[in-house]
Protein backbone atom coordinates (compact mmCIF):
# COMPACT_ATOMS: atom_id res chain seq x y z
CA UNK A 1 0.00 0.00 0.00
CA UNK A 2 2.44 2.51 1.26
CA UNK A 3 4.93 1.44 -1.59
CA UNK A 4 2.50 2.14 -4.51
CA UNK A 5 1.94 5.78 -2.59
CA UNK A 6 5.57 6.31 -2.80
CA UNK A 7 5.63 5.28 -6.67
CA UNK A 8 2.61 7.05 -7.30
CA UNK A 9 4.21 10.41 -6.51
CA UNK A 10 7.47 9.38 -8.50
CA UNK A 11 6.11 9.09 -11.26
CA UNK A 12 4.37 12.54 -11.30
CA UNK A 13 6.94 15.06 -9.39
CA UNK A 14 4.45 17.90 -10.12
CA UNK A 15 1.31 16.52 -7.83
CA UNK A 16 2.09 19.32 -5.66
CA UNK A 17 -0.89 21.60 -4.19
CA UNK A 18 -0.29 24.43 -5.91
CA UNK A 19 0.73 22.95 -10.04
CA UNK A 20 -2.43 23.03 -11.82
CA UNK A 21 -2.93 19.64 -14.03
CA UNK A 22 -5.51 19.12 -16.97
CA UNK A 23 -8.52 17.03 -15.95
CA UNK A 24 -8.05 13.73 -17.99
CA UNK A 25 -9.99 12.60 -20.74
CA UNK A 26 -12.59 10.11 -19.88
CA UNK A 27 -15.31 10.46 -22.22
CA UNK A 28 -15.44 8.74 -26.09
CA UNK A 29 -15.51 5.40 -26.63
CA UNK A 30 -19.17 3.29 -27.16
CA UNK A 31 -19.26 5.56 -30.41
CA UNK A 32 -19.29 4.59 -33.57
CA UNK A 33 -16.97 6.50 -36.13
CA UNK A 34 -17.86 6.16 -40.27
CA UNK A 35 -15.01 4.20 -41.53
CA UNK A 36 -16.11 3.82 -45.34
CA UNK A 37 -13.05 1.99 -47.07
CA UNK A 38 -13.46 -0.74 -44.53
CA UNK A 39 -15.83 -3.02 -45.76
CA UNK A 40 -14.01 -2.97 -49.46
CA UNK A 41 -11.03 -3.84 -47.79
CA UNK A 42 -12.14 -6.86 -45.70
CA UNK A 43 -14.10 -8.03 -48.66
CA UNK A 44 -10.80 -7.70 -50.97
CA UNK A 45 -8.81 -9.38 -48.42
CA UNK A 46 -11.16 -12.53 -48.12
CA UNK A 47 -11.13 -12.46 -51.24
CA UNK A 48 -7.44 -12.53 -52.04
CA UNK A 49 -6.74 -14.97 -49.04
CA UNK A 50 -9.12 -18.24 -50.67
CA UNK A 51 -7.43 -17.30 -53.78
CA UNK A 52 -4.01 -17.95 -52.31
CA UNK A 53 -5.34 -20.56 -50.92
CA UNK A 54 -6.72 -21.99 -53.88
CA UNK A 55 -4.11 -21.61 -55.68
CA UNK A 56 -1.03 -22.91 -52.83
CA UNK A 57 -3.53 -26.31 -52.76
CA UNK A 58 -4.10 -25.25 -49.17
CA UNK A 59 -8.03 -24.99 -50.34
CA UNK A 60 -9.04 -27.89 -52.08
CA UNK A 61 -10.30 -27.66 -54.88
CA UNK A 62 -13.07 -30.17 -54.57
CA UNK A 63 -14.09 -28.27 -51.44
CA UNK A 64 -14.05 -25.00 -52.61
CA UNK A 65 -13.43 -23.31 -56.04
CA UNK A 66 -11.10 -20.84 -56.26
CA UNK A 67 -12.83 -16.92 -56.97
CA UNK A 68 -10.92 -17.14 -60.21
CA UNK A 69 -13.11 -19.63 -61.16
CA UNK A 70 -16.15 -19.06 -60.32
CA UNK A 71 -15.56 -15.44 -61.72
CA UNK A 72 -14.93 -17.74 -65.28
CA UNK A 73 -18.35 -19.48 -64.89
CA UNK A 74 -19.97 -15.99 -64.46
CA UNK A 75 -18.21 -14.32 -67.38
CA UNK A 76 -19.50 -18.07 -69.13
CA UNK A 77 -22.55 -16.77 -68.54
CA UNK A 78 -22.39 -13.75 -69.72
CA UNK A 79 -21.26 -14.84 -72.93
CA UNK A 80 -23.41 -17.15 -73.83
CA UNK A 81 -25.94 -15.00 -72.95
CA UNK A 82 -27.61 -17.31 -70.46
CA UNK A 83 -27.53 -14.65 -67.50
CA UNK A 84 -29.92 -12.34 -68.93
CA UNK A 85 -32.21 -15.42 -69.71
CA UNK A 86 -32.04 -16.65 -66.25
CA UNK A 87 -31.74 -12.91 -64.66
CA UNK A 88 -35.11 -12.05 -66.43
CA UNK A 89 -36.77 -15.45 -65.45
CA UNK A 90 -36.12 -14.77 -61.58
CA UNK A 91 -36.88 -11.48 -61.55
CA UNK A 92 -40.27 -11.99 -63.01
CA UNK A 93 -40.69 -14.21 -60.76
CA UNK A 94 -39.19 -12.47 -57.54
CA UNK A 95 -41.14 -8.90 -58.75
CA UNK A 96 -44.54 -10.51 -59.35
CA UNK A 97 -44.23 -12.58 -56.65
CA UNK A 98 -42.82 -9.77 -53.99
CA UNK A 99 -45.33 -7.24 -55.02
CA UNK A 100 -48.52 -8.95 -55.07
CA UNK A 101 -47.27 -10.09 -51.77
CA UNK A 102 -46.28 -6.94 -50.55
CA UNK A 103 -49.90 -5.82 -51.59
CA UNK A 104 -51.98 -8.10 -50.13
CA UNK A 105 -49.97 -7.95 -46.56
CA UNK A 106 -50.50 -4.62 -46.03
CA UNK A 107 -53.80 -4.48 -47.27
CA UNK A 108 -54.34 -7.15 -44.47
CA UNK A 109 -52.38 -5.63 -42.28
CA UNK A 110 -54.27 -2.07 -42.23
CA UNK A 111 -57.29 -4.17 -41.99
CA UNK A 112 -55.49 -5.87 -38.62
CA UNK A 113 -54.83 -2.79 -37.40
CA UNK A 114 -57.74 -0.58 -38.04
CA UNK A 115 -61.06 -3.38 -37.46
CA UNK A 116 -61.48 -5.05 -34.30
CA UNK A 117 -63.03 -7.95 -35.68
CA UNK A 118 -60.16 -8.35 -38.67
CA UNK A 119 -58.30 -8.62 -35.74
CA UNK A 120 -59.56 -10.70 -33.31
CA UNK A 121 -60.44 -13.17 -36.66
CA UNK A 122 -57.28 -13.01 -38.54
CA UNK A 123 -54.61 -12.42 -36.19
CA UNK A 124 -54.08 -15.75 -34.58
CA UNK A 125 -54.53 -17.62 -38.15
CA UNK A 126 -51.49 -15.14 -39.37
CA UNK A 127 -49.66 -16.22 -35.83
CA UNK A 128 -50.77 -19.73 -37.13
CA UNK A 129 -49.83 -19.82 -40.68
CA UNK A 130 -46.48 -17.13 -40.91
CA UNK A 131 -44.07 -19.62 -39.10
CA UNK A 132 -44.71 -22.76 -41.68
CA UNK A 133 -42.09 -23.03 -44.01
CA UNK A 134 -43.11 -22.18 -47.55
CA UNK A 135 -40.87 -25.05 -49.24
CA UNK A 136 -42.59 -27.78 -47.20
CA UNK A 137 -46.17 -26.34 -48.67
CA UNK A 138 -44.39 -26.71 -52.45
CA UNK A 139 -46.41 -30.20 -53.75
CA UNK A 140 -49.22 -28.08 -52.21
CA UNK A 141 -48.40 -24.71 -54.30
CA UNK A 142 -48.02 -27.43 -57.34
CA UNK A 143 -51.17 -28.89 -57.23
CA UNK A 144 -53.40 -25.75 -56.68
CA UNK A 145 -51.17 -23.39 -59.50
CA UNK A 146 -50.04 -26.01 -61.13
CA UNK A 147 -46.36 -26.53 -62.87
CA UNK A 148 -45.70 -23.17 -64.74
CA UNK A 149 -45.02 -19.96 -63.03
CA UNK A 150 -48.24 -19.80 -60.99
CA UNK A 151 -47.09 -21.86 -58.05
CA UNK A 152 -42.99 -20.50 -58.44
CA UNK A 153 -44.99 -16.37 -57.91
CA UNK A 154 -47.05 -18.24 -55.23
CA UNK A 155 -43.94 -19.36 -53.02
CA UNK A 156 -42.77 -16.09 -53.01
CA UNK A 157 -46.43 -14.60 -52.99
CA UNK A 158 -47.25 -16.55 -49.69
CA UNK A 159 -43.67 -15.92 -48.38
CA UNK A 160 -43.50 -12.13 -48.19
CA UNK A 161 -47.11 -12.01 -47.47
CA UNK A 162 -47.09 -12.93 -43.65
CA UNK A 163 -44.07 -10.41 -42.47
CA UNK A 164 -45.23 -7.61 -44.72
CA UNK A 165 -48.76 -8.10 -42.69
CA UNK A 166 -47.10 -8.50 -39.07
CA UNK A 167 -45.33 -5.06 -39.75
CA UNK A 168 -47.84 -3.52 -41.34
CA UNK A 169 -49.99 -4.12 -38.37
CA UNK A 170 -47.31 -3.37 -36.11
CA UNK A 171 -46.44 -0.25 -37.27
CA UNK A 172 -50.31 1.11 -37.34
CA UNK A 173 -50.24 -0.07 -33.23
CA UNK A 174 -47.62 2.52 -32.79
CA UNK A 175 -48.94 5.26 -34.73
CA UNK A 176 -49.02 7.78 -32.11
CA UNK A 177 -52.62 7.88 -30.55
CA UNK A 178 -52.45 11.58 -29.56
CA UNK A 179 -52.07 12.54 -33.55
CA UNK A 180 -55.37 10.21 -34.22
CA UNK A 181 -56.79 11.93 -31.01
CA UNK A 182 -56.07 15.36 -32.60
CA UNK A 183 -57.36 14.70 -36.22
CA UNK A 184 -60.35 13.02 -34.35
CA UNK A 185 -60.77 16.41 -32.55
CA UNK A 186 -60.33 18.79 -36.02
CA UNK A 187 -63.43 16.85 -36.99
CA UNK A 188 -61.13 15.25 -39.82
CA UNK A 189 -63.38 11.98 -41.70
CA UNK A 190 -62.33 8.72 -40.94
CA UNK A 191 -60.57 8.17 -44.27
CA UNK A 192 -58.79 10.91 -44.06
CA UNK A 193 -57.57 10.12 -40.79
CA UNK A 194 -56.29 6.58 -42.26
CA UNK A 195 -55.22 8.18 -45.42
CA UNK A 196 -53.19 11.13 -43.58
CA UNK A 197 -52.12 10.23 -40.23
CA UNK A 198 -52.01 6.31 -39.86
CA UNK A 199 -50.74 5.60 -43.43
CA UNK A 200 -47.68 7.91 -42.98
CA UNK A 201 -47.05 7.25 -39.62
CA UNK A 202 -47.14 3.36 -39.93
CA UNK A 203 -44.69 4.06 -42.75
CA UNK A 204 -41.42 3.73 -41.35
CA UNK A 205 -42.60 0.01 -39.88
CA UNK A 206 -43.92 -0.99 -43.38
CA UNK A 207 -40.73 -0.23 -45.18
CA UNK A 208 -38.24 -2.16 -42.48
CA UNK A 209 -40.87 -5.05 -43.35
CA UNK A 210 -39.88 -4.78 -46.91
CA UNK A 211 -36.15 -5.13 -46.11
CA UNK A 212 -37.14 -8.09 -44.62
CA UNK A 213 -39.98 -9.68 -47.15
CA UNK A 214 -37.47 -8.68 -49.93
CA UNK A 215 -34.77 -11.18 -48.49
CA UNK A 216 -37.05 -13.81 -47.57
CA UNK A 217 -38.48 -13.16 -51.56
CA UNK A 218 -34.41 -13.85 -52.33
CA UNK A 219 -34.19 -16.85 -50.34
CA UNK A 220 -37.76 -18.67 -51.48
CA UNK A 221 -36.50 -17.69 -54.80
CA UNK A 222 -34.26 -20.78 -54.81
CA UNK A 223 -37.31 -22.67 -53.47
CA UNK A 224 -39.68 -21.71 -56.22
CA UNK A 225 -37.37 -22.94 -58.51
CA UNK A 226 -37.12 -26.30 -57.30
CA UNK A 227 -40.61 -26.92 -59.35
CA UNK A 228 -39.45 -27.70 -62.62
CA UNK A 229 -37.83 -24.44 -63.71
CA UNK A 230 -35.84 -24.65 -67.02
CA UNK A 231 -34.33 -20.63 -66.53
CA UNK A 232 -33.79 -18.48 -63.15
CA UNK A 233 -30.84 -18.43 -61.08
CA UNK A 234 -32.34 -20.23 -58.80
CA UNK A 235 -32.69 -23.05 -61.13
CA UNK A 236 -29.26 -22.47 -62.10
CA UNK A 237 -27.72 -22.90 -58.58
CA UNK A 238 -29.64 -26.26 -57.89
CA UNK A 239 -28.40 -27.68 -61.75
CA UNK A 240 -25.06 -26.78 -60.66
CA UNK A 241 -25.31 -28.26 -57.75
CA UNK A 242 -26.63 -31.40 -58.77
CA UNK A 243 -23.46 -31.89 -61.37
CA UNK A 244 -21.45 -30.61 -58.04
CA UNK A 245 -20.03 -27.66 -60.63
CA UNK A 246 -19.06 -25.93 -57.99
CA UNK A 247 -17.82 -22.47 -59.69
CA UNK A 248 -21.06 -22.37 -61.46
CA UNK A 249 -22.53 -22.57 -58.10
CA UNK A 250 -20.77 -19.65 -56.06
CA UNK A 251 -20.92 -17.76 -59.57
CA UNK A 252 -24.92 -18.20 -59.04
CA UNK A 253 -25.03 -17.26 -55.19
CA UNK A 254 -22.65 -14.17 -55.75
CA UNK A 255 -25.90 -13.41 -58.30
CA UNK A 256 -27.79 -13.95 -55.68
CA UNK A 257 -26.12 -11.63 -53.15
CA UNK A 258 -25.73 -8.93 -55.47
CA UNK A 259 -29.86 -9.19 -56.02
CA UNK A 260 -30.06 -8.44 -52.59
CA UNK A 261 -28.05 -5.80 -52.17
CA UNK A 262 -29.41 -3.88 -54.80
CA UNK A 263 -32.76 -4.66 -53.54
CA UNK A 264 -31.08 -2.88 -50.16
CA UNK A 265 -30.28 -0.33 -52.12
CA UNK A 266 -33.39 0.93 -54.15
CA UNK A 267 -34.98 0.05 -50.13
CA UNK A 268 -32.84 2.49 -48.51
CA UNK A 269 -33.26 5.03 -51.29
CA UNK A 270 -37.03 4.66 -51.28
CA UNK A 271 -36.49 5.17 -47.02
CA UNK A 272 -34.56 8.54 -47.56
CA UNK A 273 -37.25 9.77 -49.84
CA UNK A 274 -40.74 8.33 -47.99
CA UNK A 275 -39.04 9.36 -44.59
CA UNK A 276 -37.08 12.73 -44.96
CA UNK A 277 -39.14 13.96 -42.60
CA UNK A 278 -37.47 12.07 -39.72
CA UNK A 279 -33.94 13.53 -38.26
CA UNK B 1 -71.57 30.12 -27.29
CA UNK B 2 -72.21 28.88 -24.09
CA UNK B 3 -71.16 26.29 -22.39
CA UNK B 4 -72.26 24.11 -19.50
CA UNK B 5 -71.03 22.03 -17.65
CA UNK B 6 -73.65 19.71 -15.21
CA UNK B 7 -72.85 17.78 -12.75
CA UNK B 8 -69.94 15.68 -14.38
CA UNK B 9 -68.46 12.62 -12.68
CA UNK B 10 -66.69 9.44 -13.89
CA UNK B 11 -65.03 6.69 -12.99
CA UNK B 12 -61.79 4.64 -14.76
CA UNK B 13 -62.10 1.36 -13.81
CA UNK B 14 -62.91 1.38 -10.16
CA UNK B 15 -60.97 5.20 -9.66
CA UNK B 16 -63.44 7.86 -8.99
CA UNK B 17 -61.40 10.71 -11.28
CA UNK B 18 -64.30 13.53 -11.09
CA UNK B 19 -67.18 14.34 -9.35
CA UNK B 20 -69.79 16.35 -9.88
CA UNK B 21 -68.33 19.59 -11.64
CA UNK B 22 -70.48 21.92 -12.71
CA UNK B 23 -69.63 25.32 -14.35
CA UNK B 24 -70.31 27.34 -16.96
CA UNK B 25 -67.51 29.25 -19.81
CA UNK B 26 -69.44 32.26 -21.56
CA UNK B 27 -68.11 33.67 -24.20
CA UNK B 28 -65.17 35.78 -24.81
CA UNK B 29 -64.32 34.38 -21.33
CA UNK B 30 -60.90 32.46 -20.37
CA UNK B 31 -61.59 29.62 -17.79
CA UNK B 32 -58.23 28.53 -16.25
CA UNK B 33 -58.99 24.69 -14.75
CA UNK B 34 -55.86 24.42 -12.05
CA UNK B 35 -55.67 21.12 -9.31
CA UNK B 36 -52.73 18.54 -8.43
CA UNK B 37 -51.35 16.34 -10.72
CA UNK B 38 -53.85 13.47 -11.27
CA UNK B 39 -57.24 15.11 -10.67
CA UNK B 40 -58.65 14.74 -14.00
CA UNK B 41 -58.20 18.23 -15.35
CA UNK B 42 -57.49 16.99 -18.93
CA UNK B 43 -60.09 14.19 -18.69
CA UNK B 44 -62.63 17.07 -17.83
CA UNK B 45 -60.62 18.75 -21.37
CA UNK B 46 -62.01 15.68 -23.17
CA UNK B 47 -65.58 15.57 -22.00
CA UNK B 48 -65.88 19.30 -23.66
CA UNK B 49 -64.31 18.36 -26.60
CA UNK B 50 -66.27 15.15 -26.87
CA UNK B 51 -62.89 13.35 -26.91
CA UNK B 52 -64.76 11.09 -24.21
CA UNK B 53 -68.11 10.40 -22.67
CA UNK B 54 -68.26 11.13 -18.85
CA UNK B 55 -70.05 8.41 -16.92
CA UNK B 56 -72.64 10.76 -15.56
CA UNK B 57 -73.69 14.45 -16.20
CA UNK B 58 -73.44 16.04 -19.23
CA UNK B 59 -71.84 18.70 -21.29
CA UNK B 60 -74.39 21.05 -23.07
CA UNK B 61 -73.43 23.64 -25.55
CA UNK B 62 -76.07 26.68 -25.74
CA UNK B 63 -76.45 29.28 -28.77
CA UNK B 64 -75.29 29.12 -32.20
CA UNK B 65 -71.72 28.94 -33.04
CA UNK B 66 -70.53 31.65 -35.53
CA UNK B 67 -71.61 31.00 -38.88
CA UNK B 68 -68.08 30.76 -40.10
CA UNK B 69 -66.89 28.59 -37.75
CA UNK B 70 -65.49 25.56 -39.21
CA UNK B 71 -64.76 23.45 -35.84
CA UNK B 72 -66.09 25.18 -33.20
CA UNK B 73 -63.98 23.58 -30.19
CA UNK B 74 -60.99 23.07 -31.17
CA UNK B 75 -58.06 22.28 -29.28
CA UNK B 76 -54.26 23.11 -28.47
CA UNK B 77 -52.59 19.64 -26.91
CA UNK B 78 -49.45 19.79 -24.99
CA UNK B 79 -47.71 17.74 -26.98
CA UNK B 80 -48.32 19.88 -29.88
CA UNK B 81 -49.92 17.08 -31.96
CA UNK B 82 -48.32 17.90 -34.88
CA UNK B 83 -48.20 15.71 -38.20
CA UNK B 84 -43.99 15.13 -38.36
CA UNK B 85 -44.20 14.51 -42.21
CA UNK B 86 -46.16 17.23 -43.25
CA UNK B 87 -44.47 21.57 -43.14
CA UNK B 88 -45.93 23.92 -40.99
CA UNK B 89 -48.11 24.90 -43.86
CA UNK B 90 -49.00 21.51 -44.25
CA UNK B 91 -50.05 20.86 -40.78
CA UNK B 92 -52.36 23.93 -41.23
CA UNK B 93 -53.54 22.72 -44.26
CA UNK B 94 -54.78 19.41 -42.73
CA UNK B 95 -57.64 20.55 -41.27
CA UNK B 96 -58.93 23.09 -44.00
CA UNK B 97 -58.24 19.44 -46.56
CA UNK B 98 -61.52 18.09 -45.04
CA UNK B 99 -63.98 20.96 -45.07
CA UNK B 100 -63.02 21.30 -48.95
CA UNK B 101 -61.26 24.66 -48.21
CA UNK B 102 -58.12 23.76 -50.89
CA UNK B 103 -56.06 25.93 -53.12
CA UNK B 104 -56.38 29.53 -53.76
CA UNK B 105 -59.03 30.21 -50.52
CA UNK B 106 -56.39 28.02 -48.31
CA UNK B 107 -53.49 29.91 -48.92
CA UNK B 108 -55.45 32.93 -47.82
CA UNK B 109 -56.12 31.58 -44.54
CA UNK B 110 -53.02 30.25 -44.26
CA UNK B 111 -51.12 33.05 -44.98
CA UNK B 112 -53.31 35.10 -42.39
CA UNK B 113 -52.75 32.36 -39.42
CA UNK B 114 -49.35 32.41 -40.29
CA UNK B 115 -48.46 35.95 -39.85
CA UNK B 116 -51.21 36.25 -36.76
CA UNK B 117 -48.34 33.77 -35.25
CA UNK B 118 -45.43 35.44 -36.48
CA UNK B 119 -44.82 32.16 -38.73
CA UNK B 120 -44.71 33.33 -42.01
CA UNK B 121 -40.74 32.84 -42.53
CA UNK B 122 -41.21 29.06 -41.89
CA UNK B 123 -44.16 28.23 -43.95
CA UNK B 124 -42.45 25.06 -45.62
CA UNK B 125 -40.32 24.48 -42.10
CA UNK B 126 -40.76 20.79 -40.59
CA UNK B 127 -41.84 20.33 -37.38
CA UNK B 128 -38.54 18.44 -36.34
CA UNK B 129 -36.71 21.50 -37.73
CA UNK B 130 -38.34 23.68 -34.99
CA UNK B 131 -38.13 24.82 -31.19
CA UNK B 132 -40.96 23.83 -28.99
CA UNK B 133 -42.32 27.57 -28.73
CA UNK B 134 -42.71 27.84 -32.33
CA UNK B 135 -44.27 23.91 -32.75
CA UNK B 136 -46.68 25.55 -29.89
CA UNK B 137 -47.26 28.40 -32.19
CA UNK B 138 -48.29 26.03 -35.16
CA UNK B 139 -50.94 24.13 -33.52
CA UNK B 140 -52.12 27.35 -32.19
CA UNK B 141 -52.41 28.97 -36.00
CA UNK B 142 -54.01 25.38 -36.74
CA UNK B 143 -56.43 26.12 -34.47
CA UNK B 144 -57.02 29.55 -35.57
CA UNK B 145 -57.29 28.30 -38.95
CA UNK B 146 -60.72 26.50 -38.52
CA UNK B 147 -62.12 29.95 -36.66
CA UNK B 148 -62.87 27.97 -33.09
CA UNK B 149 -65.44 29.18 -31.06
CA UNK B 150 -63.70 28.12 -27.66
CA UNK B 151 -60.27 27.17 -27.67
CA UNK B 152 -59.73 24.11 -25.17
CA UNK B 153 -56.18 24.40 -24.34
CA UNK B 154 -54.51 20.97 -22.43
CA UNK B 155 -51.16 22.37 -20.62
CA UNK B 156 -49.95 24.32 -23.44
CA UNK B 157 -47.37 25.48 -22.28
CA UNK B 158 -45.90 23.19 -20.02
CA UNK B 159 -43.49 21.37 -22.34
CA UNK B 160 -42.00 24.34 -22.99
CA UNK B 161 -38.75 26.50 -21.11
CA UNK B 162 -40.03 29.60 -19.12
CA UNK B 163 -38.95 31.76 -21.21
CA UNK B 164 -40.25 30.32 -24.41
CA UNK B 165 -43.25 30.27 -21.89
CA UNK B 166 -43.13 33.51 -21.00
CA UNK B 167 -43.00 35.12 -24.42
CA UNK B 168 -46.52 33.11 -25.71
CA UNK B 169 -47.82 33.50 -22.85
CA UNK B 170 -47.99 38.04 -24.02
CA UNK B 171 -49.24 36.04 -27.63
CA UNK B 172 -52.12 34.74 -26.14
CA UNK B 173 -52.83 37.66 -24.24
CA UNK B 174 -52.26 39.69 -27.52
CA UNK B 175 -54.24 37.11 -29.51
CA UNK B 176 -57.16 37.36 -27.09
CA UNK B 177 -56.88 40.89 -27.21
CA UNK B 178 -57.95 41.18 -30.51
CA UNK B 179 -59.95 38.41 -31.16
CA UNK B 180 -61.57 37.86 -27.78
CA UNK B 181 -62.16 33.45 -28.08
CA UNK B 182 -63.47 32.03 -25.09
CA UNK B 183 -61.11 28.91 -24.02
CA UNK B 184 -60.53 26.67 -21.35
CA UNK B 185 -57.11 26.36 -19.98
CA UNK B 186 -56.04 23.53 -17.94
CA UNK B 187 -52.24 24.08 -16.18
CA UNK B 188 -50.86 22.80 -13.44
CA UNK B 189 -48.68 26.12 -13.23
CA UNK B 190 -50.54 28.83 -10.95
CA UNK B 191 -48.91 31.78 -12.85
CA UNK B 192 -50.23 30.84 -16.21
CA UNK B 193 -53.84 30.41 -14.61
CA UNK B 194 -53.47 34.06 -12.62
CA UNK B 195 -52.04 35.48 -15.91
CA UNK B 196 -54.46 34.23 -18.60
CA UNK B 197 -57.93 33.63 -16.36
CA UNK B 198 -61.16 35.01 -16.11
CA UNK B 199 -62.05 32.68 -13.64
CA UNK B 200 -60.04 30.37 -12.03
CA UNK B 201 -61.40 27.13 -11.08
CA UNK B 202 -59.35 24.78 -8.14
CA UNK B 203 -60.03 21.03 -8.65
CA UNK B 204 -59.01 18.86 -5.45
CA UNK B 205 -57.15 16.00 -5.96
CA UNK B 206 -58.22 12.73 -6.89
CA UNK B 207 -61.66 12.47 -7.37
CA UNK B 208 -61.81 16.09 -8.06
CA UNK B 209 -64.32 18.29 -7.44
CA UNK B 210 -64.64 21.79 -7.36
CA UNK B 211 -62.64 23.34 -4.34
CA UNK B 212 -63.85 27.09 -5.33
CA UNK B 213 -63.53 29.34 -7.92
CA UNK B 214 -61.63 32.10 -8.18
CA UNK B 215 -62.64 35.35 -10.06
CA UNK B 216 -59.88 38.24 -10.95
CA UNK B 217 -61.14 41.30 -12.15
CA UNK B 218 -58.44 42.51 -14.44
CA UNK B 219 -57.85 43.38 -17.86
CA UNK B 220 -55.42 40.79 -19.19
CA UNK B 221 -53.87 43.60 -21.52
CA UNK B 222 -52.82 45.07 -17.91
CA UNK B 223 -51.68 41.75 -16.14
CA UNK B 224 -47.91 41.88 -16.53
CA UNK B 225 -47.79 45.07 -15.22
CA UNK B 226 -49.77 44.22 -12.29
CA UNK B 227 -47.69 41.17 -11.05
CA UNK B 228 -47.27 41.75 -7.71
CA UNK B 229 -50.85 42.08 -7.22
CA UNK B 230 -51.34 38.36 -9.44
CA UNK B 231 -48.61 37.52 -6.80
CA UNK B 232 -50.64 37.82 -4.19
CA UNK B 233 -53.53 35.97 -5.85
CA UNK B 234 -51.32 33.14 -6.83
CA UNK B 235 -50.05 32.42 -3.34
CA UNK B 236 -53.76 32.50 -1.87
CA UNK B 237 -54.92 30.02 -4.97
CA UNK B 238 -51.87 27.84 -3.65
CA UNK B 239 -52.14 27.29 -0.16
CA UNK B 240 -55.89 25.81 -0.82
CA UNK B 241 -54.03 23.76 -2.83
CA UNK B 242 -51.00 22.81 -0.73
CA UNK B 243 -51.83 19.92 1.21
CA UNK B 244 -53.47 18.63 -1.73
CA UNK B 245 -50.96 18.70 -4.04
CA UNK B 246 -48.72 17.28 -1.32
CA UNK B 247 -51.33 14.57 -0.45
CA UNK B 248 -51.32 13.98 -4.44
CA UNK B 249 -47.84 13.57 -5.04
CA UNK B 250 -47.89 10.82 -2.30
CA UNK B 251 -50.52 8.62 -4.79
CA UNK B 252 -49.41 5.15 -6.29
CA UNK B 253 -51.33 6.47 -9.73
CA UNK B 254 -52.21 3.54 -12.56
CA UNK B 255 -54.48 5.86 -14.06
CA UNK B 256 -53.44 7.87 -16.96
Amino acid sequence: MSHEAVQDRAVTPESSDTAATQVPFRGGGFRHKPLGLVSPLVFIAILLLWELGSRTGFISDIALPAPSQALAALVDLVKTGMLWKHLEASLFRLIVGWTLGSLLGVAVGLTIGLFSLARAGLLPLVSALFPIPKIALLPLFIIWFGIGEGSKVATILFGTFFPTVIATYGGVDNVDRNLIRMGQSFGLSWLSIVRKIIMPGAMPAILSGFRISSSIAIVLLVAAEMIGAEYGIGAYVLMAGALFATDQLIAGVAILSALGLIIGWLIGRAERYFLSWRT
Amino acid sequence: MKITLDSISHHYGPTEVLKDISFSLSDGEIVCIVGPSGCGKSTLLRFIGGLERPDRGQVLLSGRPPADSLNPLTYIFQDFALLPWRTVEGNVSLVLEDHGIRGEKARAIIDDVLARTKLSDFRKALPRQLSGGMKQRVAIARALSVRPAVMLMDEPLSALDSQTRELLMDDLVDLWTRERFSACYVTHNLAEAVRLGHRIIVLSRRPGRIREIVEIDMPLAERVDRLAELDTMQRRIWELMREEARAADMEISDVA
